[in-house]
């Protein structure tokens, strides 16, 4: 309102700068506001959800052979005896200035805070994150792009139909066939399979499978670990997580770009002579980001959120393996610092895709 | 284009011949033929006219002019021979190095035609530079200059804004300065200015006209409008289920046609009716404003008065608020200020605080019935709604009444069971005629009822409409942009601009002279019939000093 009456004294040019500037920063502020919310209301949501789980830490450390009078010792020793009004309010409002809490191990001369444990964690499951993404996200891209281009073409089907096979198998699946593939690659020769193939066959097989680079199939890698080293041990992982994501976004791509093929601006394009790589690279794919954009934030996110099973297979230390841990030993301040890194993510993630699409779509970053 | 000068221009050698030309189109499962067996050919610098009706097949001629034919079509038979080379025999990378250079295409829509990411000047020298036939600085200053010759306001840097920033009319025209890049030998106008208001209409076709004779290029002008065809063309060609009716020169064919059907295409221009005064009002509106939440005022002061059994026709350009109106009468858009009182009783403004009852004796007609229906109802269920809904019929009350609306509209019973997808533009706007006459209701609000469909399913539309009037001694408030329309139907008039009332009375007070200024500009800006009506207004508007809408 203050602009508008500004802008009515002004002369022409401000009100131009003005009005370009403004809806565009107003949505992303208003979109960040809407983040802080729905991250305040996660958090409640997480910390009664925990609140509800069976069990509780003191009876889960001290065995079924305590007496209730250490039971509840330990318990007032952490502040599980304080109502849960109260504890949620001390925890938020630590966790608005930074404070992640200490663990339920600490004790009384030893603190272990949440910040040093999730850290590390956290540090490993980023890596393995931005390494799966630099691949799988320019792949995915590339892929959708040449199968919109080539659409019902062989290359398409082919595309399609592999992208669709390593969707549909469950990741664990994947990640285990990845790594007999690998283990195979030492021991096919030796097989009665390989034995009763003829001869050509099972060399030519053996052949093929030497070729494959002999990945670590565990990924044990700690804080010492040099960074070369660290993208060899997690490759396992991340191809299976490559496999998984791809073809989510993959599929997308080509969808978002199929459905502005048809727009009247496309022919207007063939019209106008341009090659189909032309068609769809500048006229198609600028208006198609925002499907696509919205789609490669959720899988950037399943990344972060949603690898615990291939951490599992691997052995590799991320953060999912340390939350389900601590799910079982019932250290609530752990569990609760993941969860709540989990769901900041997905929603930084989707706030940085909607900032994308506004930038993406000209009609808001250029008003009238 | 015309021969204006007096002068007859030199037309030159043969550029297009379309010999024996088929086209199919893929739809239900099965091929069906679009066009059937076209010959067309065109000189240097000639403009031939298509007209038809929709699905006449004349804009897919046009394209397959190019070589081209849109996604789910298909050329069968015939040839294309374009400067004496079949483009349809051709590969597709020279067909490719062909289109925009030498043969380029200006839409109908240029709203959706220009690609909304890309600023208008990126997409102007694009061909030019693509094609290797000018430098980016070089193409740059041409289409500059291209947008000078074709009259667009700031030539130097409306380049640079995308196509939502600028006007439908300003848009049609940097399209035209698009397809002109190259300097084509021919230009394929594809409906150019029907999207567009009379007055901006003029201001188009009168810039097309001029950079087409000024470089002299040859040009396909497709249209369902003979008013506008006469101005452009130097030949007409009638067009009908794809194939040719006849084919003459301009006058030769506005003054003599040889066949039928092309005297029906204008029937409705001849269609008039005798207006009736009467000072018992339905409605009448009061010193109404209403604005869209915060924005500014869309009508201002408004005041209209409907009578009772009789027609009022609401005209203006798009803008000036004349489906702002409908929504303010039907409550959708509570008015901010003023009163509307309906058969001598104060109305609420806002669709809440009115009973079922009130709500029942308006109804509405929307512009488009694809979107105004339910797809998945059928036509029974559609008109069964209201039925139920607002007088609690049910059984063989409610189908015998079903029956009567049916008859009423002229529709055949069989119809009941149909989607809407299944029945044709005029069918659809008569289901929602009787969904609404089904409440019984003391007024209709017409909003462009009859724009979207063709010619001839227009008048039979007005007729059907006029006799229900006189059946039933339902009120219209019928919006609409086009002035023979009014002629059709109307016995007041109401002429509004820039959500203000110009001029309201009787039919015949309005459309003769004097008018006020703008009522003025309006009328002068409905295209005639008469070949020579472009050339005498501009040059009576040029002395005259009109101002002119800008485009």
């Amino acid at each position: 309102m203050l602009a508008k009456r500004a802008a009515r004294t002004a002369d022409g040019a401000p009100l131009g700068i003005r009005m370009r500037v403004n809806p565009v920063a107003k949505t992303v502020l208003q979109r960040l506001g809407f983040g802080l919310i729905t991250l305040f209301v996660v958090s409640i949501i997480i910390f009664s959800a925990i609140a509800m789980l069976p069990g509780d830490f003191a009876k889960a450390t001290l065995g079924q052979s305590a007496t209730p009078e250490t039971v509840a010792a330990l318990q007032h020793e952490i502040g599980l005896d304080r109502p849960p009004i109260q504890r949620y309010f001390s925890w938020i409002g630590k966790m608005a200035q930074g404070d992640f809490g200490s663990s339920f191990a600490s004790r009384t001369g030893y603190r272990r805070t949440v910040a040093e444990i999730i850290a590390p964690r956290l540090y490993n499951t980023m890596f393995l994150a931005v390494m799966t993404a630099l691949v799988a996200v320019p792949l995915a891209l590339g892929l959708g792009i040449l199968a919109a281009l080539y659409r019902n073409s062989w290359f398409d089907r082919l595309v399609n139909t592999v992208t669709l096979t390593t969707i549909s198998f469950p990741e664990f699946f994947v990640a285990y066939m990845l790594a007999f593939l690998i283990i195979s690659r030492d021991t096919f020769a030796g097989t009665q399979f390989a034995e009763s193939l003829p001869v050509w066959l099972a060399v030519s097989i053996n052949w093929t499978l030497n070729v494959v680079p002999k990945f670590p199939t565990l990924a044990n890698i700690n804080d010492q670990t040099p960074f070369w080293e660290h993208v060899w041990r997690a490759a396992m992982p991340s191809i299976t997580l490559t496999l998984v994501i791809v073809a989510h976004m993959m599929r997308m791509t080509r969808a978002a770009i199929i459905n502005m093929l048809s727009s009247p601006y496309i022919d207007m394009a063939r019209l106008k002579g341009m090659r189909p790589m032309v068609i769809v690279l500048r006229h198609a794919l600028p208006n198609a980001w925002a499907p696509i954009v919205t789609v490669v934030a959720f899988n950037l996110a399943y990344l972060i959120v949603g690898v615990v099973v291939v951490e599992v297979v691997f052995v590799y230390p991320g953060v999912g393996q340390l939350m389900v841990d601590a799910v079982k030993s019932r250290d609530v301040p752990v569990v609760q610092a993941c969860a709540l890194v989990f769901a900041a993510t997905y929603i930084l993630l989707n706030l940085i895709a909607d900032i994308i699409s506004i930038a993406t779509n000209p009609r808001l970053l250029h008003p009238r | 284009m015309k021969n204006n000068s007096g002068i007859a221009r030199e037309k030159g050698t043969d550029l297009l011949q379309v010999r024996d030309l088929h086209v199919e189109g893929f739809s239900d499962e099965r091929w069906h033929p679009i066009v059937r067996g076209v010959d067309l050919s065109l000189k240097r610098g000639e403009v031939l006219g298509l007209i038809g009706e929709s699905g006449a097949g004349k804009s897919t001629i046009g394209l397959a002019a190019m070589g081209y034919t849109k996604p789910g079509c298909r050329i069968t038979q015939g040839s294309v021979l374009f400067d004496g080379v079949d483009l349809l025999s051709m590969t597709e990378a020279r067909r490719r190095r062909l289109r925009g250079s030498r043969i380029a295409y200006v839409a109908q829509s240029a709203a959706a035609w220009f690609n909304p990411a890309h600023r208008l000047l990126d997409q102007t020298v694009e061909t030019a530079v693509a094609h290797g036939i000018a430098s980016r600085d070089k193409a740059n200053s041409d289409a500059i200059d291209l947008y000078r010759r074709l009259q667009l306001p700031e030539p130097e840097s409306i380049g640079f804004r995308y196509p939502h920033q600028v006007s439908g009319g300003q848009l049609q025209r940097a399209m035209t300065a698009m397809a002109m890049a190259c300097r084509p030998d021919l230009i394929v106008f594809d409906e150019p200015t029907t999207a567009l208001d009379v007055t901006t209409q003029v201001e188009v076709l009168a810039s097309i006209r001029r950079i087409v004779e000024d470089f002299n290029t040859a040009a396909i002008y497709v249209t369902h409008d003979l008013a506008v065809v006469a101005q452009m063309a130097d030949r007409i060609m009638v067009l009908r289920h794809g194939q040719t009716v006849e084919e003459a020169d301009t006058r030769q064919m506005l003054t003599a046609p040889a066949q039928e059907y092309t005297r029906t295409l204008w029937a409705v221009r001849k269609l008039a009716k005798p207006e009736v005064q009467t000072h018992d009002h339905i409605l009448s509106i009061d010193n109404v404003t209403a604005a869209y939440a915060g924005r500014v005022k869309v009508l201002v002061d408004v005041s209209i008065k409907v009578p009772r059994g009789r027609t009022v026709a609401v005209v203006g350009e798009s803008g000036s608020g004349k489906s702002t109106l409908a929504r303010v009468v039907t409550g959708l858009l509570p008015a901010m200020s003023g009163s509307i009182s309906f058969d001598a009783k104060p109305l609420p403004l806002s669709l809440k605080e009115r009973s079922k009852d009130l709500l029942r004796r308006i109804q509405m007609i929307y512009q488009s019935p694809d979107s105004a229906l339910n797809p998945r109802q059928t036509v029974e269920e559609i008109i069964a709604r209201p039925l139920e809904f607002y007088l609690g019929l049910k059984g063989q009350q409610r189908d015998r009444r079903i029956a009567e609306l049916m008859h009423m509209i002229e529709m055949d019973e069989s119809f009941l069971d149909r989607l809407p997808g299944e029945l044709s533009g005029g069918q659809k706007q008569r289901i929602c005629l009787a969904r609404a006459l089904a409440a019984n209701p003391e007024l209709i609000i017409c909003d462009e009822v009859t724009s979207a469909l063709d010619q001839i399913v227009q008048e039979e539309m007005l007729t059907l409409l006029m006799r229900l009037q006189r059946e039933l001694g339902v009120s219209y408030i019928f919006i609409t942009h086009d002035i023979a329309t009014v002629r059709a139907i109307a016995d007041e008039v109401v002429v509004m601009h820039q959500g203000k009332v110009v001029e309201q009375g009787l039919k015949t007070e309005i459309l003769t002279p004097p008018h006020a200024a703008y009522t003025e500009l309006l009328l002068s800006s409905v295209p005639e019939m008469d070949p020579d009506w472009l050339t005498t207004l501009l040059a009576r508007r040029k002395n005259q000093g009109i101002a002119s809408a800008a485009g």
